[in-house]
């Protein structure tokens, strides 16, 4: 089996490989590339995201051929892909970040700022917040609910529908920070900075 | 719910820890990696690495520790010290720093924050501002607190958010290594006026120290060095502290 980090470029992902190559122990094979032929024969795929919403979609489509390999891989094979961060946002059909932007279209929905209520929350949300785990996930197995995980970000994903969401987190109001759907994972949080809990995730969707 | 983060913070020289953990049972006393993973281990929400190798030759080492330590530590590494460029910050996270600390250089030329911040996302950015009392107002400092530019830290705070930074992370000069606690008043004056998280530093020497940075100095996050260097308290007992006094940790 292999799992493939996408690297296209945009933001620091060394802690994602870090934490891959950790949970793989060598028995599994990590591949960070953008190379499309081999994404397109990769078992699995983890697609991070730093920065804006905007430029991770430009760095995507930058790479000739990469969001049709990344469509094909979810779309027509089915098979796992974990969005982490903006990896998730981009999930959308549209972002408002820097300005309206397209996304994936993979689920319906949009990526927003979060109110931060005339200053009262301080943006970005950063540090460890619970997550309310409201639907089970392939990739919460063995994580309790109310387990704390690593936020950093200021936008989130608002989907036209609920089914999708897995897990939720409260800072503003209730926010999405988690997603299954079918072969389609994502996290808002980092499950690479959050310590052996986060560990557990990446081992859950590298078991899947 | 978000919780308050403790952020232990370890000066690192040659590539060496100076005033390290002294209590515990190490192999080896001075290796960032093995102290870093002892404060995860013990509950640290983040590690955070002030670089403060003087000479030139040896600047480079930082990035071998960084590089060993991101391999065994799985919560967020900041490091910090002598970062003045693009090329330093994206260097330190290919090392796998999650957040670098930009302090004389972001003083000197606030387009290292405008440029970094739109490269990197601001998520990674962290201005630090070392900040000294003069008559009614604050003065920041660069170069490890040798210079004075004369510039109100207050003013400066608010140019850095705009500018890009994720996070502030703001030390008394007054107060750092006197153990007597935060400037609160310089803590959550700053914290008023920007909307963007503030890390407390310089001058713990009690958990009510804590306490009072986060309750009165408003600050998201506190940083302390020695009180767990010297095995005064664990982080697990600063938490419990903290949860007693109402205020949200991750235990």
């Amino acid at each position: 089996m292999n799992v493939t980090i996408v690297d296209y470029k945009s933001g620091n992902i060394s802690s994602v490989i870090n934490s891959f190559k950790e949970v793989a122990e060598n028995k599994i094979k990590i591949e960070v590339t953008s190379d499309v032929g081999k994404i397109k024969s990769a078992d699995k795929v983890v697609l991070p995201g730093q920065g804006s919403f905007k430029s991770c979609v430009n760095a995507l489509q930058s790479i000739s051929g990469l969001v049709d390999c990344l469509n094909d891989f979810v779309m027509n094979k089915k098979k796992p892909l974990l969005g982490i961060c903006v990896g998730l946002q981009m999930f959308a059909d549209v972002g408002y970040e820097e300005s309206e932007t397209k996304g994936l279209g993979w689920i319906p929905g949009k990526v927003t700022k979060i109110n931060n209520r005339d200053g009262k929350y301080k943006l970005p949300h950063i540090g460890w917040n619970e997550i309310n785990i409201v639907k089970d996930s392939k990739i919460f197995k063995n994580i309790k609910d109310k387990s704390h995980m690593y936020f950093v970000h200021s936008y989130e994903f608002v989907p036209n529908n609920q089914n999708s969401i897995s897990a939720t987190t409260e800072y503003s109001s209730k926010h999405v920070c988690a997603i299954e759907k079918e072969n389609i994972f994502g996290t808002q949080f980092h499950p690479e900075k959050s310590d052996k809990l986060g560990l557990q995730i990446i081992d859950n969707f590298m078991r899947l | 719910m978000l919780k308050n983060r403790i952020i232990p913070c370890l000066d690192v020289k040659n590539g060496r820890v100076v005033k390290g953990i002294n209590f515990v049972d190490l192999k080896d006393a001075g290796d960032p990696v093995e102290q870093a993973k002892i404060y995860s281990d013990g509950g640290a929400d983040e590690i955070c690495f002030l670089d403060i190798t003087a000479s030139n030759e040896n600047r480079d080492i930082i990035y071998e520790v960084v590089e060993k330590t991101s391999k065994k530590c799985f919560v967020p590494l900041t490091v910090g010290g002598g970062v003045r460029s693009i090329d330093d910050i994206n260097k330190l996270l290919n090392c796998g720093a999650d957040k670098v600390s930009i302090n004389t250089a972001a003083v000197e030329n606030s387009k290292v924050v405008v440029d970094s911040s739109k490269k990197f996302g601001s998520q990674c950015i962290v201005v630090a501002i070392d900040a000294k009392k003069n008559g009614d107002k604050w003065e920041v400092f660069t170069h490890g607190g040798r210079n004075n530019s004369g510039i109100d830290a207050l003013e400066y705070a608010k140019k850095m958010e705009d500018s890009g930074a994720g996070e502030l992370l703001v030390t008394s000069m007054d107060r750092d290594g006197t153990q007597v606690g935060y400037d609160i008043e310089l803590m959550s004056q700053i914290s008023s006026k920007v909307n963007i998280p503030l890390i407390a530093s310089g001058g713990v020497g009690n958990l009510d120290h804590l306490v009072e940075g986060i309750k009165s100095g408003k600050a998201s996050a506190v940083l302390a060095a020695s009180i767990f260097h010297y095995g005064k308290y664990s982080v697990k007992e600063a938490k419990q502290y903290l949860e007693s006094k109402g205020i949200p940790v991750r235990t």
